[in-house]
């Protein structure tokens, strides 16, 4: 390797750094950023072409750095076949896709921030490929969700865009959730951390009796993000996203990151009667499912969006049954695809951008208007319709091959079949702008600036010199890649040219000739695709909202139960909670036996005891609110002279102030209250507060009386009495230890203290606004003056345990 | 509440009390004190001037809104923790410096710095909250 392991960890966190100063920099220089900032990913992509010669030779490299030790969490790269091809895909695709938001949001007064976005997502999705540790692999999975949101919500201002960005959140980061709980469920079965450390033991994991549950939470991370049946229809939501995202996040990249874990995982998690039923299931419910429902569509994104759910369908399908070439398959598919519909959005994008409109049925005679997109258009279909001389070609012969050789003419290989004829016919469909006769459309068309067509163009000749060139391709990428998901060393020998007629051959004809018939009677088959679709009326999108709406139901009335909104019901149960929680465990443990601690050896010790109860007393008899409030500080002041008497001067100081200003406070907030300054509570009433009053009293002195009846362990005080002074300087241990010893601790504290002085003076200052303002839905308006009341009265609760 | 007697005294006691506090704030990591309670005697202080004079009087005599006060407070205390950082040592680890100016020894230490934030905090949120209850709408 070229480059030192220390400076490739720092280096694939480039993309963020050049995040920080995209929006700076288009402002300075406007919409040519797009150039500059490709110059990142481009960079990196050439890091990663270096590194190829030495991971097909069968290294694997890995390295990292420490993150969190005491987690044992880590922050490192495992660089084999798998994560390098993906390096390759996300900074190569990656560069263009830069260079082409420069172009296709020039002039958009967010472009800074589009392109911030967009590196950062490309910084999430690298450190994900290259993730060796799986606390970090799950930090840049959901880095890639959150990234995602921003990018499809990047034009906010509309409700579709808001709700589609909130859709792919919620499925994709509850799909991460899952994960994590597996990488935790791995980390406890196996012990291990990392990637690599677990392909170094790969049986620990399916001989284990929670195999299941690691199973089914990593493809539920795996499915949701890769956008399978039934958690699909968030990615042809996600289409609202401007062109370039949908290019690259919602084709090449990020929709891979399902795929790829399953890909990463299948030498450990792989190979069991689990994995290959499940898998095929629902990959090949997902390829059907999207390549029937993109037939429907008459929008060009709409149909590369339902054709990317249908090729991720394809490659779980492929991943899960697992033979060698079935792998191959997969893993030219994966690039083949990454190549044609990246290259595919990009052309829809420039249609877009050039004629206003991207609807087939208005749409056409582009080719004469737009050659140079018509050139990366056709390049794009042939190999998404898997024809030769594309490598997308090769990769369904290799697929044919995998599936004939698993299992001759099975199901796998009839979905196959029937969804790669469709495939053809939706690839047909996407020239139809080009040749058909054009409608009316919002925009004269011509071709479309370089920054526009540059990227499609490169890509699609990638596909084909991919192909020409497939031995070295083989062996520098596929091979390497294949072997990395199948745990063990393959070399594949492909050939772009069939040498003799066998199996996959004419399934590939059959392939051919029933993707001509299904384009001959492309309008039937939508319009019955329409009519069935309405006949039934309810999908997983539908069912969305349903979802979302009960949730929203749900957490307002359990709220509305919960939060009454009246100070009393608050201060009642948190009280009664807080006896329950003092009483319950000695009513279950029973007190130790009765031993007086402490003697009173000075007869102040009776006078100030005496004052205190004294004080309480008058608390309780007293009418007058104000007088009690005196009367408690009393109490409060008797006990700042217990700790006095007894050398906590610290304690007791802070005592005393504290009774001081809580007494004054608690003086001025009744002066802002509507309350009578007579306490006239029923006496039912009275009875309750007094009987919860003396429970919690009860709780607190038998909770102390059992304390002090355990046997000291003054280790600790020996220690900070000790070194309070030879460490820290300080002949005040308590002080030591607030400013010292446990500073994080106070400083937390201090936080506290004034976030909770920011909410009480928002809540003073908002008190006499809070009577007009309505609180809660318009049912409660009645309950709105009672809610005035309380600022002030929750200024008192919060107020009292400082 | 404004009475000649408390009005006539509540000038000198307050200005006693917030020296006071200081010395309480400084002592502390000797003998009794510190931060916090120097803050606690500090914003008693504040708030005795204001229910003598009123608010406004109590404010104009700060020069600053408490609540920037407690803002710096924190700020304060959480750079003088990275300031460890930047010594090579764990956040928050005390650096003490001890210059002999006169031929007395005087300890200074980034604990003091910490603990002068803890005082701003404690000071401007009480300050703010009490000369908020006291305001009449």
């Amino acid at each position: 390797m070229s480059l030192q392991p220390d400076l490739m960890l720092w280096l694939a966190l480039a993309p963020f750094v050049a995040a920080l100063f995209a929006p700076a920099l288009v402002r300075r220089i406007g919409s040519s950023a797009g150039w500059v900032l490709a110059i990142v990913p481009a960079a990196l992509f050439l890091m990663f072409v270096t590194m190829v010669p030495q991971i097909a030779a069968g290294d694997t490299v890995s390295y990292g750095v420490d993150w969190a030790p005491s987690f044992a969490v880590r922050y490192s790269h495992l660089i084999d076949g798998l994560s390098l091809t993906f390096a390759l895909l996300v900074t190569g695709i990656g560069t263009f896709i830069v260079i082409y938001a420069g172009g296709y949001l020039s002039g958009h007064h967010q472009q800074g921030r589009f392109l911030a976005f967009l590196l950062l997502f490309m910084g999430a999705m690298l450190g994900l490929v290259i993730a060796d540790d799986l606390v970090s692999m799950f930090v840049f999975y959901e880095l890639t969700s959150i990234t995602s949101f921003l990018l499809i919500g990047f034009d906010h201002t509309r409700a579709p865009a808001r709700r589609a960005a909130l859709q792919a959140l919620v499925v994709t980061g509850s799909g991460g959730l899952a994960l994590l709980a597996g990488f935790i469920l791995i980390r406890v079965v196996s012990g291990e951390t990392s990637v690599s450390e677990l392909f170094a033991s790969p049986d620990v994991l399916r001989d284990a009796a929670l195999y299941p549950a690691i199973f089914v939470l990593v493809i539920l991370g795996a499915f949701t993000k890769s956008a399978q049946v039934p958690f699909h229809s968030w990615l042809p939501n996600a289409m609202e996203a401007p062109t370039p995202v949908s290019a690259y996040l919602h084709s090449a990249t990020m929709v891979k990151a399902g795929v790829f874990v399953l890909m990463r995982f299948s030498p450990v998690l792989g190979d069991t009667a689990l994995w290959e039923t499940v898998l095929p299931l629902f990959g090949g419910a997902t390829f059907l499912t999207g390549v029937l429902l993109g037939v429907r569509q008459t929008d060009l994104k709409q149909i590369l969006a339902y054709t990317t759910v249908a090729s991720l369908g394809l490659l779980v399908m492929l991943t899960g049954v697992g033979t060698e070439y079935a792998l191959a398959g997969a893993v030219l598919y994966l690039v083949a695809h990454a190549l044609f519909k990246g290259a595919l959005f990009m052309v829809a994008g420039a249609i877009d951008h050039e004629t206003g409109t991207r609807d087939i049925t208005i749409l056409g005679g582009l080719l004469k208007s737009m050659p140079i997109t018509f050139v990366a258009a056709i390049l794009g279909c042939l190999s998404m319709a898997g024809l030769p001389p594309m490598i997308g070609f090769i990769a369904k012969e290799v697929l044919y091959d995998g599936v004939w050789e698993a299992g001759g003419v099975s199901a796998v290989t009839v979905t196959a079949l029937v969804g790669n004829a469709l495939m053809f016919a939706l690839a047909a469909a996407v020239l139809i702008p080009f040749f058909a006769k054009p409608g009316e459309l919002p925009k004269k068309p011509h071709e479309a600036p370089p920054s526009l067509w540059l990227g499609p163009i490169v890509l699609g000749v990638l596909a084909l010199v991919g192909a020409f060139m497939i031995e070295g391709t083989a062996h520098s990428l596929i091979s390497p890649m294949t072997s990395a998901i199948a745990g063990e060393a393959v070399e594949l020998h492909l050939h772009l040219w069939p040498t003799g007629l066998y199996p996959p051959v004419i399934l590939t004809m059959i392939t051919i000739a029933l993707g001509i018939v299904f384009f001959i009677f492309f309008k039937t088959l939508r319009l019955l695709m329409v009519d069935l679709l309405e006949t039934v009326g309810w999908g997983p999108d539908v069912g969305f909202d349903q979802l979302m709406r009960g949730l929203v139901k749900g957490s307002h009335a359990l709220t509305k139960r919960l939060q009454s909104g009246a100070m009393q019901q608050y201060v009642t149960l948190t009280f009664v909670i807080l006896a329950a929680v003092l009483l319950l465990p000695i009513a279950v443990d029973g007190l130790p036996d009765f031993r007086f601690v402490g003697e009173v050896d000075q007869p102040f010790d009776l006078v100030i005891l005496g004052l205190a109860v004294a004080g309480l007393w008058v608390v309780i008899i007293s009418k007058s609110r104000l007088v009690a409030i005196v009367s408690l500080g009393v109490q409060g002041v008797m006990v700042a002279l217990i700790f006095m008497l007894y050398g906590a001067p610290d304690l007791s100081f802070t005592q005393f102030m504290v009774e001081t200003l809580s007494v004054v406070i608690l003086a001025l907030v009744m002066t802002r209250l509507d309350l009578k300054t007579v306490d006239h509570r029923l006496p039912a009433d009275a009875m309750k507060d007094g009987v919860i009053a003396l429970a919690c009293g009860l709780g607190f002195a038998l909770v102390l009386y059992n304390t002090v009846q355990q046997p000291f362990d003054d280790r600790l005080s020996q220690f900070f009495l000790k070194h309070a002074y030879e460490i820290a300087h300080g002949r005040n241990v308590v002080n030591v230890i607030l400013v010292d010893y446990r500073a994080l601790d106070t400083l937390g504290e201090i936080s506290v203290v004034m976030a909770a002085g920011l909410a009480i003076l928002a809540l003073i200052r908002m008190g006499p606004r809070l009577k007009s303002a309505v609180v809660g839905p318009p049912a409660d308006r009645a309950d709105a003056t009672r809610v005035g009341a309380e600022p002030s009265a929750a200024t008192i609760a919060a107020e009292r345990p400082s | 509440m404004s009475t000649l007697i408390f009005r006539t005294i509540a000038p000198y006691l307050s200005a006693l009390m917030v020296l006071f506090s200081v010395f309480v704030l400084l002592r502390g990591h000797n003998e009794p004190g510190g931060g916090f309670i120097g803050g606690l005697i500090a914003a008693s202080a504040l708030a005795i001037y204001g229910i003598a004079y009123g608010v406004d009087v109590v404010r104009r005599a700060l020069w600053v809104d408490p609540n920037a006060l407690a803002g710096f407070g924190l700020f304060m205390a959480a750079v003088d923790g990275l300031s460890a950082i930047l010594a090579g040592k764990p956040l928050l680890t005390g650096l003490w410096f001890v210059p002999v100016i006169f031929g007395v020894e005087i300890p200074l230490s980034t604990v003091l710095v910490f603990d002068v934030g803890v005082y701003f905090v404690v000071v401007g949120s009480l300050a703010s909250i009490a000369l908020a209850l006291e305001e009449s709408d």
